[in-house]
C-alpha cells in the first residue's frame, strides 16, 4: 500500500466498510462476484470534469509524480458515456448543478461519484454569504466517497480512490446498489 | 419536429453548437455558443456564470485579512500574486512600509508561481493541440516548485502566505538552496520544452498566423498579460508600475508584434526564462530582518477608494477597494485578466476552423473561476 504516513494495518482496518459489509445482508461472494469486482475496481476511468482549484490537484494526481494509473485509473475520458467515475472537483453553482446531474445521468452503470474538496462536500468557503453555490454536491447526485481538503492533496485523492475500490470490491451482482 | 421538415445541411447553412460547459479544452466550465458554417467558425458567444460564486459580494462581509483567502480561489494558478494585490492595497492605504525582506521573498515566490503557472499552461496547451506528452513533462517540473512552496508555507497550490504587513511566517532555512537548485535544474529542462513542442512542424502549422490580433485591437479590448504583449502592447505592470522588489531587479519585458497564437506561446516560454533571471538576481540578496510589520489586530482602512494592480500570470490583476472606515470593505472589485482576455475570442477566431478555436482559446489560457468570480 502506498501511503507513507499510514501503517498498512491501519489502512486495512476500517469500521465503516466492515459495517457496510454486515449490513449488506445475504453476502455471498461467489467467484463471479469476485471476478467482476476485481475487474471493475481496477479499471475506474474518470470523467474529465473539473470546475475549480481541485481540478489542478486532480491533474497533478494523474501526472508524473503521483501517477493515478498505478491504481487502474488509467485514462481521463472526455465523454460521460465512457466514464465510470465522476470526480466532482470544485465548486458546483446553482447554474452548474443541472449540467452535473445531466452528466451523471449520461454515464453508464455502474457509476460512482467522488466529492473532492470542501466545495463539493458542503460548499466549503462559500457556505456562508454566497447566494449561488450548491451546499454539497450530494444534493444533486449520490456520493460514494468524500475527500476533505481545500484543495485535497493528490495523495488524498489517491486514498479516496482506493477507498472507492474497496467499496466496489464489496459489491455483489445479486443486489442492486442502494444509492444508484 | 416532423421528420420531413428536417433538411440536410448544405455548405452555406449556418448551424449552432454548444462547446462546454463540460469540455476538456475549455479548461473548466466555460460555455461557448458557436455558429459554424461547415467547419468554419462564424460566431463565438461565451456564456459565463457556471462558476460564479459571488466572491466580490462575499468580501463585503469579511475583514481584510479574510478576503485574502478568497483571492487565491480566483486565479488559483497565480494564487500568491493575487494575495499580494490585496496586501499591497491594504498596506498602501494604511501607509505601512514593509521590510525589504518581505518584498524580496514576495517577489521570488511571485516569479516561482508564474513559472509554475506557465508550466501548467504549457501542459494544457499541448494537450489542446493533441500532444499528450507535454502534460507529463510540464507537471514533472511543476512538482519541484510545489515542493518549495510546501516547505515554505505548508500549501501546494493555494498559498495564502501573504498577510497585510508582510508574510505569515519566515521562510524555511532551505528556501534559498532549494530555489537555486530548481533554477539550475529548470535551466536544463526548459530547452526540452522547445525541442518537444516549439519546433514541432505540426504545432507550428497549427499556430503560426492563426488568431491574429493587432496592437490597436489589443489596446481597445483591454488585453493584458502574455496575449497583449504578443500583439505588441507593452502592458507589463512589473515594468510600468513596479511593486515589491521588482525595482531592484533588471529584466526586460517580452514583446512581440506578430500577435498570433504562436507568439502568444512564445511570450510565455520567454517569460519563464525571464522569471528565472529575476529570481537569480534576488535569491542571494534577501536582506535580513523582520518578516512582517506588526499590524493592529483589527485592520480598518480610512475612508476612501484604493486601487492596486499587479501582474498575475495571465495579465493585469487589479483590486479596487471602497472603504467606509469599517473593518470590512464597503465594496471590493476585482479586475480579472481572464475576463478581459475572453472578450477578443470572437474577433480572433472568426474565419478560422473549429480546431483553431481550440488552439486560440488555449493560447489565451483561461482560468474560468477568475472570469466569473
Amino acid at each position: 500500500m502506498g501511503i507513507k504516513s499510514m501503517k498498512d494495518q491501519d489502512f486495512r482496518d476500517n469500521e465503516t466498510l466492515d459495517l457496510f459489509k454486515k449490513e449488506g445482508g445475504n453476502f455471498l461472494l461467489s467467484t463471479v462476484d469476485a471476478l467482476i469486482d476485481w475487474g471493475r475496481s481496477n479499471s475506474i476511468w474518470p470523467l474529465t470534469f473539473a470546475t475549480a482549484c481541485c481540478g489542478i490537484e486532480m491533474m497533478a494526481a494523474g501526472a508524473s509524480r503521483h501517477d493515478f494509473a498505478r491504481f487502474g485509473i488509467e485514462v481521463y475520458r472526455a465523454s460521460p458515456r465512457q466514464a465510470d467515475v465522476i470526480v466532482v472537483a470544485g465548486t458546483i453553482t446553482n447554474k452548474m448543478a443541472p449540467v452535473l446531474k445531466r452528466l451523471y445521468d449520461q454515464m453508464a452503470e455502474p457509476k460512482y461519484v467522488i466529492a473532492m474538496g470542501a466545495c463539493a462536500i458542503s460548499g466549503g468557503p462559500f457556505y456562508y454569504n454566497s447566494y449561488h453555490v450548491v451546499k454539497g454536491v450530494d444534493h444533486v447526485v449520490p456520493v460514494d466517497v468524500y475527500i476533505p481538503g481545500c484543495p485535497p492533496r493528490p495523495e488524498a485523492l489517491l486514498y479516496g480512490v482506493m477507498q472507492l475500490q474497496r467499496k466496489i470490491k464489496l459489491e455483489t451482482i445479486a443486489k442492486k446498489r442502494s444509492n444508484a | 419536429m416532423d421528420a420531413e421538415k428536417i433538411q440536410p445541411l448544405t455548405e452555406e447553412q449556418e448551424f449552432s453548437i454548444n462547446m462546454g460547459p463540460q469540455h476538456p479544452s475549455t479548461h473548466g466550465v466555460l460555455r461557448l455558443m458557436l455558429k459554424l458554417q461547415g467547419e468554419m467558425v462564424r460566431e463565438v458567444k461565451p456564456q459565463l456564470g457556471y462558476i460564479h460564486r459571488g466572491i466580490e459580494k462575499m468580501c463585503e462581509k469579511l475583514t481584510y485579512p479574510q478576503t485574502i483567502h478568497l483571492t487565491d480561489r480566483l486565479d488559483y494558478l497565480s494564487a500568491h500574486i493575487l494575495n499580494e494585490s490585496v496586501c499591497l492595497a491594504v498596506e498602501n492605504a494604511l501607509e505601512v512600509e514593509v521590510p525589504d525582506r518581505v518584498k524580496y521573498v514576495r517577489t521570488i515566490i511571485d516569479e516561482l508561481n508564474r513559472i509554475a503557472s506557465h508550466q501548467l499552461w504549457w501542459c494544457a496547451f499541448g494537450m489542446d493541440l493533441g500532444a499528450l506528452t507535454t502534460f507529463f513533462y510540464g507537471l514533472r517540473d511543476r512538482e519541484k516548485i510545489l515542493d518549495i512552496f510546501e516547505e515554505t508555507c505548508g500549501a501546494r497550490l493555494l498559498l495564502s502566505y501573504n498577510v497585510p504587513g508582510g508574510l505569515m511566517f519566515d521562510i524555511h532555512p532551505n528556501f534559498q538552496k532549494r530555489t537555486k537548485d530548481f533554477i539550475k535544474y529548470f535551466r536544463k529542462k526548459l530547452p526540452e520544452y522547445d525541442a518537444l513542442l516549439t519546433g514541432n512542424p505540426i504545432m507550428q502549422e497549427r499556430t503560426k498566423g492563426i488568431g491574429y490580433f493587432s496592437k490597436e485591437d489589443a489596446i481597445n479590448f483591454g488585453l493584458s498579460g502574455p496575449p497583449g504583449r504578443a500583439s505588441g502592447f507593452s502592458c507589463d505592470v512589473r515594468v510600468h508600475q513596479p511593486y515589491s522588489a521588482y525595482p531592484f531587479a533588471k529584466f526586460k519585458e517580452i514583446l512581440y508584434t506578430e500577435g498570433d497564437t504562436f507568439h502568444r506561446y512564445k511570450v510565455r516560454i520567454d517569460e519563464m526564462w525571464e522569471s528565472m533571471n529575476i529570481i537569480e538576481q534576488l535569491i542571494d540578496n534577501i536582506p535580513e530582518g523582520d518578516f512582517a510589520v506588526k499590524m493592529k489586530p483589527v485592520i480598518k482602512l480610512p475612508e476612501g477608494e484604493y486601487y492596486q494592480r499587479v501582474e498575475a500570470a495571465r495579465g493585469e490583476f487589479g483590486v479596487y477597494i471602497v472603504s467606509d472606515g469599517n473593518k470590512n470593505p464597503y465594496r471590493m472589485k476585482f479586475r480579472s485578466p481572464n475576463f478581459c482576455n475572453l472578450a477578443p475570442l470572437h474577433k480572433m477566431s472568426v474565419g478560422y476552423k473549429i480546431a483553431d478555436l481550440v488552439a486560440i482559446s488555449g493560447s489565451l489560457d483561461f482560468v474560468v473561476p477568475d472570469m466569473d468570480r
